[in-house]
């Protein structure tokens, strides 16, 4: 490291100092834009490669005040436009800025259900932070209001103090609603139901709930027992869990209403089939998808080889292939899990990726090596079968395709080897086709996702709605939470219908 | 959580466990397994075939072999136990319909998931002839049960200890001759089996399904671990499978990927085996 690294009390004292010459003064626009960004406290990137634990580890008490300073309360609020459930972001801020944290939280809370969760993964510098008039006249992004460490801070205080109210539940009404997997979209529905008055029965393929936020995001960057709270949080509220249920096996879907009495099904089962490349040597030993490889360390653990049954490969040198968050959690896990190399493989410049730039910067500080503008076009195995290589072509960038993103280009005959002993493929997820084909007249698209009326987030099926990436393909758990409310609101107001 | 009803040793290494799930039982169909965890916290997640199931005591059968981990864990659970988590019935069920003569070659513990296709078979009005094949006599399993079904029964053994003393290829060879010859052939058991069972087939030009046991983590499609080459794509054995035509599964890539975590899990089962033998002898006051 060029530099020390900043420990949390350095932080803290810092902004302590800088906090007690603000005191009492009344701050223009132009003092509130001099304070300076406060940097998230961190385990230094040396002690971190070799633990599991939280990497950011939240603002002190000064510094979330001398943050929430920094904000001009903009008449137009153009950081709200930013948010996809419309979290009334000035009004939250200001109030921190005011040291009324518990009404901060309240505010939050009046949108967004898992602010924990949120502050701690949302791309927030492509959503309302990029929109932060701070970070605009200020002409960088990273210079924004750290809006997401702030809804982060005053959610963590809540939660440390245990003084959390369970939301209110409207008497019974006797209706049932299903709610299909237990990840962001379908914790959202499951709450929002559930505080109408209505049974809500969350029902999840694997042994543990939670979906994504617990198979897929590591502990180093979502603690599995911020989820679990949120989970016990429904529980307490009534909601009914039931664990290794696959709705398309266990019980056919429509059968849930048919049979079962439900009176509506929110499915929210996500994205849930890898991608992969569709190369030469794709399925050699030492070739993973993401999923695989992040399921066996976070979910069984096997990162615990002392008390897990569940094996993880060995890895000397792991090539990532892909640019996104699941990447960065991949490259990184396997940092953590022992590996000597671990490179980063992305076909585009970091420029496109579309992975947090706080998590880009994390792995850059662990050691994972970038490789940008490269790709594999075969991966090379020995008579055993095993992964020894893959043979990359260098790309250039053309013109911007669908996505706006620069279309990479492959430059012939720039073919060359890079020594690997184990693949992450993390390129991305399909839809589950599961659902699909075991639910006759359920209208999917032509990537397989379940197709809902937009306004309402109902399919093609009465009674049936679904949110989350299983609709959207693969995107946010902000996204998949909007979604799930969008979902619940319909599902309410067609359980409020009385029966003709 | 499901209660253990009933434990049998079927032989030296294979057990058979009737267990409580209600829903299972209601919906498996012939072809489905189940994953099995013996702990949710550290347990690994297992595939197993579901061997028969009773819907109205709600009870499956459960047949496996000791081979790792989780199979010893659960061996050694006594009637009356349970196990944590049983996720199923999964994978696609097995197409059934009256294609005519069925032959049938069950391997070693393949025998276990080949029942309830042989049931289901002959149920839809096929004949059945089935090939059943072990090592030696002490690992022939369910003889009597598909004997029961069965038109007619073939059982072989590697050294003649039973039955005719040869391998299941070659009566599977001789019925291939046979006219007019049969309409399908469905083969399980271990890879090495099912490969040269498709090869004998193959001159035959005899339709030959095989069910794959590959490595999984969740048993849904998420992780992609069990995915094998079928007809040069990709294909993943717990929802485009588990059965497949056999004359178009790349067995070699299978066999290589089922050993990926082969010198991982001998030192786990080392393991278990000192902690295990420790805690007898601790037991016994021996320190």
């Amino acid at each position: 490291m060029s530099h020390p690294h900043p420990t949390r009390e350095a932080l803290q004292q810092e902004a302590a100092v800088r906090l007690a010459t603000l005191q009492g003064k009344a701050l223009s626009s132009r003092d509130r834009m001099a304070i300076p960004s406060q940097d998230m406290p961190s385990q230094s990137p040396d002690a971190r490669r070799a633990n599991m634990g939280e990497v950011a580890l939240g603002y002190t008490a000064e510094q979330a005040r001398l943050e929430a300073l920094r904000c001009l309360q903009c008449k137009n609020a153009p950081c709200i436009d930013g948010c996809p459930v419309r979290i009334d972001i000035p009004a939250f801020v200001k109030a921190m800025a005011e040291g009324r944290d518990a009404e901060a939280i309240a505010i939050i809370r009046r949108n967004s259900l898992l602010p924990s969760v949120c502050g701690r993964v949302c791309p927030q510098e492509v959503q309302c932070q990029e929109r932060c008039t701070v970070g605009k006249v200020l002409k960088s992004v990273d210079k924004a209001v750290s809006i997401g460490r702030l809804e982060r801070y005053a959610a963590d205080l809540e939660r440390e103090s245990g003084d959390f109210r369970l939301p209110p539940v409207k008497p019974e009404t006797g209706k049932r609603v299903a709610v299909i997997g237990s990840g962001p979209a379908s914790i959202t529905v499951a709450a929002d139901v559930r505080r109408e008055g209505h049974a809500v029965t969350l029902f999840e393929a694997f042994h543990k709930p939670g979906g994504v936020l617990i198979y897929g995001i590591p502990e180093f960057r979502l603690p599995k027992t911020i989820v679990q709270q949120e989970i016990e949080t429904l529980q307490a509220m009534g909601v009914e869990l039931k664990t290794n249920f696959l709705v398309g096996r266990t019980r056919k879907l429509q059968d849930l209403i048919d049979k079962d009495g439900f009176d509506a099904v929110f499915v929210g089962t996500g994205a849930g089939l890898p991608k992969f490349m569709n190369i030469e040597g794709e399925n050699l030993v030492g070739v993973f998808s993401a999923n695989e490889y992040l399921t066996r360390a976070n979910l069984m653990r096997a990162y615990d080889t002392g008390r897990a049954d569940t094996p993880i490969f060995k890895s000397r040198k792991v090539a990532v292939l892909g640019g996104g968050n699941v990447a960065m959690d991949s490259a990184r896990m396997a940092v953590r899990l022992g590996a000597q190399e671990v490179h980063l493989v992305y076909r585009r410049t970091e420029a496109e990726m579309p992975a947090r730039v706080e998590e880009v910067g994390h792995a850059k500080e662990e050691g994972v090596l970038f490789h940008m503008l490269q790709n594999p076009c075969r991966i090379l195995g020995n008579d055993f079968g095993l992964v020894t290589g893959m043979e990359c072509l260098r790309y250039t960038l053309g013109e911007p395709d669908d996505s706006g993103r620069r279309r990479p280009v492959e430059i012939p005959g720039s073919e060359f080897v890079m020594e690997v002993d184990t693949v992450i493929v993390a390129i991305g997820n399909e839809s589950n086709p599961l659902i699909r084909q075991t639910t006759p007249g359920l209208a999917v698209n032509r990537r397989g996702n379940l197709v809902v009326a937009p306004e309402t987030g109902k399919t093609s099926i009465d009674r049936i709605y679904a949110g989350g990436d299983i609709v959207l393909g693969a995107a946010t758990v902000i996204l998949a939470m909007g979604e799930g409310r969008k979902a619940a609101a319909s599902i309410n107001a067609l359980l409020a219908t009385p029966v003709a | 959580m499901h209660k253990i009803l009933s434990k049998e040793q079927l032989s030296d290494d294979v057990f058979l466990l009737r267990v409580e799930a209600a829903l299972i039982a209601e919906e498996r169909q012939p072809g489905q397994f189940v994953i099995v965890q013996v702990d949710n916290q550290f347990g690994e997640r297992i595939p197993l075939t579901i061997a028969d199931a009773d819907p109205r005591e709600g009870s499956i059968t459960l047949v496996f072999q000791t081979v790792g981990k989780t199979t010893h864990k659960l061996a050694d659970k006594p009637v009356g136990d349970s196990i944590e988590s049983i996720l199923g019935p999964l994978g696609r069920p097995t197409h059934i319909e009256r294609f005519g003569t069925v032959v049938a070659v069950g391997g070693g513990i393949g025998v276990a998931p080949l029942y309830p296709i042989v049931q289901g078979m002959k149920k839809a009005g096929n004949k059945l002839i089935v090939i059943m094949g072990a090592r030696n006599k002490s690992l022939i399993i369910l003889e009597d049960r598909m004997r029961a079904l069965a038109d007619e029964l073939i059982v072989c053994t590697d050294d003649g200890s039973h039955g005719r003393k040869c391998l299941v290829t070659e009566p599977l060879k001789e019925l291939c001759g046979r006219s007019p010859k049969p309409d399908l052939c469905v083969a399980i058991g271990p890879p090495i089996m099912m490969k040269f069972c498709a090869e004998t087939t193959r001159p035959f030009a005899l339709r030959t399904l095989v069910s794959l046991n590959t490595i999984m983590v969740d048993g849904t499609g998420m992780c992609g671990g069990c995915r094998v080459t079928v007809g040069g794509e990709t294909k993943f054995v717990c929802v485009d499978g588990p059965e497949f035509d056999g004359h178009l599964v790349d067995f070699d890539n299978m066999m290589r990927r089922l050993r990926a975590y082969k010198t991982h899990e001998e030192a786990a089962h080392h393991q278990c085996h000192l902690d295990s033998d420790l805690s007898r002898l601790r037991k016994e006051g021996h320190s």
